[in-house]
């Protein structure tokens, strides 16, 4: 039998789960419909482990381990789901509000964002962090896309889904700290960048921050379901 | 039993939360029956009671007279619902905050102005230089985000603090809903 | 080079010192030089060359005590002179011979008889730019012992039994990383020499890669040897230019005489180094940051597991470790392992080198043993708190170590014990506080640093030091309230649990120490509207904007 053969068997919230060697700790629980809350995790993506919400606990180990990372090991014993990890995934939300400007009523993406529906499934009434308040800017220099760092919450799915699926590597990273900011190019205009209009990173993208300027006013679902689907074919 | 007092209060909101509440229509007779409206913008009272018990608080805080009116409603208040989203997040009043007071008042009694183009001085109360949601002044008791909260969240809300039977609010309503 | 000419240059080297007369050792590191030092030297040239004495005068590297520079030391006398001035150089000079001048010595035998120096045995001995004068005592001795006698399970196994923990602050077993490395499969590993010193107030590897380069080179090679590798990198910041400098000059003398390259000792084995110059974030010291800037790539941490000693640089398994790691390698092979074990305390082993700051007398580089009490690091050692001030705390561990109380300095430094009070050993920074340091602003500047240092990948580290600076200062400007604390214990427990890294991981620390010894001071700025120590604008009026 080849390692990649290799079945484990672990438990999930005490349930009884096998998995094939070298999956995540994520895949196994939504294999077996075990919500685990994520934000960067995007299924067709490579993982960053940067959002913090897939924190798993696993006995023996006193520190927390982010699932989407972590491959299973046989006879894992994970918790999903405990006061601390819900105390800590508020708070991590609570983070994410209080950083940037999201207003979720003016916002092209309300109804249709991770992060909104996320902070009503944690049961987040409120914030309690004091809001930063800082000043972003909005980068509306592509025919049909705008970029609005007020709503990003870089979990890095546009600079992946640009680099790995579409091959254009246009989306990146820079400064340090609650200063980062997704950039196209070497922070050229979005409009004037090798950007080649896609659109892909858009739909990946959980909030507000990517969006297409024709759905202002509309309803903006965004429609991530491609990327297993063209992982599929690229396989094939 | 005595009817409950409950009170709406209007600061930097756009009064919205107060429409989405009379939509409760014909529901707003079964909760007469419960309560007295002692104080609201839809009411004469000028002066805030002393003893209420329910407070329903739209609208964030933004100016001296916001933070003078919510620290009278917190001293005279049993249970204070923070309503919508400007009361609970600071939301589109608070969506100043990153430009600034002087810079916006310039941009609205100057910039935009077509006559007498100077700045208030008398009638409006000095703005905060930033806005806030009330918990960053006040203790707030319940927090009903939305923007606005719906009806039907107003009556089963309003509906279980009469009742004094829990409350699930994130099964209710969320932030921008 | 084989061992026997070693030998030889390392006589002949000794011969050559031992035809002078005295030995003027002026101390050119970066504090001694700023004063001036440049200029103590060329004029202590020419007033040899004057005076026609048969005198050697040498450039070294840092000497210890930062604060009472420009230092000359000349030797054998060992006589030591301090705050000197290049009109000073004529006088020194006339007394070669006859007595010393008083009005310049300085005694600081109480300074230097409470340190044991390994790693820094050569810093004031040598000059830097010279591999001679390291190979004069003893340098590559081990290396080249090592090749001709020793095979790799054998170096590992004296590593391992030398007790030896990394300095780079985690103090993980050496032995048992270069086990691990060793055993990895691949047919290409890396050894990596973590440089990127940036705590606040620390410089005990700037002063080991300036003063002593070649011995950091030494243990990168027998660290190769051991695991199998025969390509390292050291990856310095580039804010450390002289470091710079200097490794690049001891990479090529060490090349030239065949101490490294291909077949070095008439060996199979094969190594070389490369540096790495770091960008100016403080973040690529965490190792997994580090090695994606080697690859070229933005220095951003990932998860571990994979450790780099199973996947490191290019995935391949790596060996990482910090500057004073390595400088300690060559010693032990020397030695033995039981020498170095036989120092220290029960479970940190050897010796370890402070960079003493603040408000301190004796303001510089210390070596001590292991298990030595803080309490004598600071009063007998660093000379005690000066102008009469009282002692407050002392942090260790820079940003992500913690405060520890006056009253808790007996306990001997030991990686555990430190980790006991709330701090931890960290690289070295020692920075010692009296009655004048706020400690509510002290935990206010740590966090100011993490939170901009902060790589910004995960959430608790980015948006939670944010979070947590606005608090503190907050609390520091007297707008605090009691809920803040509280609120701020919240986010040091998550930041603490859930950042992906190191950096976020320990983040907390100087607030969370902090809050357990001198909770009174957070509480005097809320309620009171008071700084204690004087450092913080409290205000007094109520602030709406909060």
């Amino acid at each position: 039998m080849s390692p990649d053969s290799d079945v484990k068997t672990l438990t999930i919230d005490e349930r009884e789960v096998s998995a094939r060697a070298g999956q995540t700790v994520l895949d196994v629980a939504r294999e077996n419909e075990i919500p685990i809350p994520t934000l960067c995790h995007l299924e067709g993506l490579s993982d960053v482990g940067a959002c913090r919400l897939c924190l798993v606990e696993i006995a023996g180990s006193p520190k927390l381990l982010p699932a989407c990372v972590t491959t299973v090991q046989e006879g894992m014993q994970i918790t999903t789901d405990s006061e601390r990890l819900r105390k800590h995934r508020r708070t991590i939300l609570e983070m994410l509000f209080a950083e940037r400007n999201h207003v979720c009523s003016v916002c092209v993406a309300n109804n249709h964002c991770e992060l909104q529906s996320m902070a009503q499934s944690m049961g987040l009434t409120h914030i309690r962090l004091p809001y930063r308040n800082a000043a972003y800017d909005v980068d509306a220099s592509h025919i049909r896309f705008t970029v609005d760092h007020n709503r990003c919450i870089l979990c890095q799915r546009c600079i992946r889904v640009c680099a790995e699926i579409e091959g254009a590597h246009v989306w990146d990273i820079m400064n340090r700290g609650t200063n980062c900011l997704v950039i196209t190019d070497l922070k050229d205009d979005w409009g004037a960048s090798t950007c080649t209009s896609c659109g892909k990173c858009v739909e990946v993208c959980p909030t507000g921050a990517l969006f297409n300027k024709a759905r202002v006013g509309s309803p903006h679902p965004k429609k991530p379901e491609f990327l297993p689907y063209l992982n599929l074919m690229r396989n094939a | 039993m005595s009817k409950l007092k409950l009170a709406t209060v209007w600061l930097d909101g756009c009064s919205g939360c107060h429409m989405s509440f009379l939509d409760l229509d014909e529901k707003i007779l079964e909760l007469a029956a419960l309560i007295d409206l002692v104080y609201s913008p839809l009411v004469d009272a000028r002066e805030y009671p002393d003893m209420v018990d329910i407070a329903l608080v739209e609208g964030a805080v933004a100016s001296e007279a916001d933070l003078e009116k919510i620290r009278k409603v917190r001293a005279h208040t049993k249970t204070l619902v923070a309503m919508g989203d400007c009361a609970v997040t600071g939301n589109v009043p608070a969506m100043r905050n990153p430009i600034g007071v002087e810079a916006i008042m310039k941009r609205a009694y100057i910039e935009n102005a077509t006559t007498q183009q100077q700045l208030p001085t008398l009638g409006l109360p000095k703005l905060l230089p930033i806005v806030q949601p009330i918990h960053q002044y006040v203790k707030v008791d319940v927090f009903l985000p939305g923007c606005p909260p719906s009806a039907q969240t107003f009556h089963a809300a309003l509906t279980a603090l009469i009742a004094g039977t829990p409350l699930d609010i994130p099964a209710l309503t969320r932030f921008g809903a | 080079m084989t061992i026997e000419e070693l030998e030889q240059l390392a006589i002949s080297v000794r011969r050559d010192n031992a035809k002078f007369d005295y030995q003027v050792n002026v101390c050119m590191d970066l504090a001694c030089a700023s004063q001036g030092a440049g200029a103590i030297k060329e004029a202590l040239d020419q007033a040899v060359a004057a005076s026609g004495k048969n005198v050697l005068v040498r450039r070294t590297g840092c000497m210890g005590p930062c604060s009472h520079g420009p230092l000359v030391r000349v030797d054998p006398e060992k006589t030591l002179y301090r705050k000197l001035k290049s009109e000073h150089a004529e006088k020194i000079v006339g007394a070669l011979g006859s007595k010393p001048v008083s009005e310049l010595q300085c005694d600081l035998s109480e300074h230097f008889e409470g340190q044991v120096r390994v790693v820094l045995e050569n810093a004031g001995y040598i000059d830097p730019s010279k591999i001679e004068d390291y190979i004069g005592r003893d340098g590559y001795k081990a290396l080249l012992s090592m090749l001709t006698e020793m095979t790799p399970n054998g170096v590992i196994h004296r590593i391992t039994e030398s007790g030896l923990r990394g300095r780079g602050g985690g103090g993980y077993p050496t032995g048992l990383k270069w086990g691990t490395v060793a055993k990895a499969a691949g047919d290409t590993k890396f050894v990596v020499c973590n440089g990127d010193e940036g705590d606040p107030g620390a410089f005990m590897d700037r002063s080991v890669m300036e003063g002593d380069p070649h011995r950091v080179i030494e243990g990168m090679a027998i660290a190769g040897y051991a695991i199998g590798a025969s390509k390292g990198y050291i990856y310095v910041r580039a804010e450390y230019p002289l470091a710079v400098s200097r490794l690049t000059a001891a990479l090529r003398d060490a090349r030239r005489v065949g101490l490294l390259g291909m077949n070095i000792c008439n060996t199979t084995f094969n190594f070389d180094v490369e540096i790495r110059l770091g960008a100016g974030a403080f973040v690529c010291g965490e190792e997994t940051a580090l090695l994606a800037s080697i690859e070229g790539r933005r220095g951003n941490p990932r998860t571990r597991p994979p450790y780099p000693a199973s996947s490191g640089l290019w995935g391949k398994p790596t060996l990482i470790n910090n500057v004073e790691t390595y400088a300690n390698i060559a010693p032990i092979i020397r030695n033995g392992g039981k020498w170095f074990h036989n120092m220290g305390s029960e479970r940190s082993k050897g010796t370890k080198v402070f960079a003493l700051t603040g408000k301190i007398a004796n303001t510089g580089l210390v070596e001590v043993p292991m298990g030595i009490s803080l309490k004598d690091i600071i009063e007998k050692i660093g000379g005690g708190v000066p102008g009469g001030h009282k002692l407050k705390a002392v942090q260790t561990g820079g940003p992500s170590g913690g405060c520890i109380p006056a009253n808790m300095l007996d306990v001997g430094v030991s990686y555990d014990a430190l980790l006991k009070m709330g701090s931890i050993m960290g690289s070295g920074g020692m920075i010692v506080m009296d009655d004048t340091s706020c400690m509510v602003n002290v935990a206010r500047f740590f966090m100011e640093f993490c939170m901009t240092e902060s790589c910004g990948k995960c959430v608790p580290c980015r948006a939670g030091t944010a979070q947590m600076h606005t608090l503190l200062t907050r609390i520091a400007e007297g707008h605090g309230s009691m809920e803040d604390l509280e609120l701020l214990e919240d986010l040091c427990a998550t930041v603490k649990e859930a950042s992906l890294c190191g950096l976020g991981q320990t983040a907390p620390n100087p607030v969370l120490s902090t809050l357990k010894y001198f909770r009174a001071e957070y509480e005097e700025h809320i309620v009171h509207k008071r700084c204690p120590a004087g450092i913080c604008k409290v205000s007094h009026v109520e602030e709406v904007t909060a």
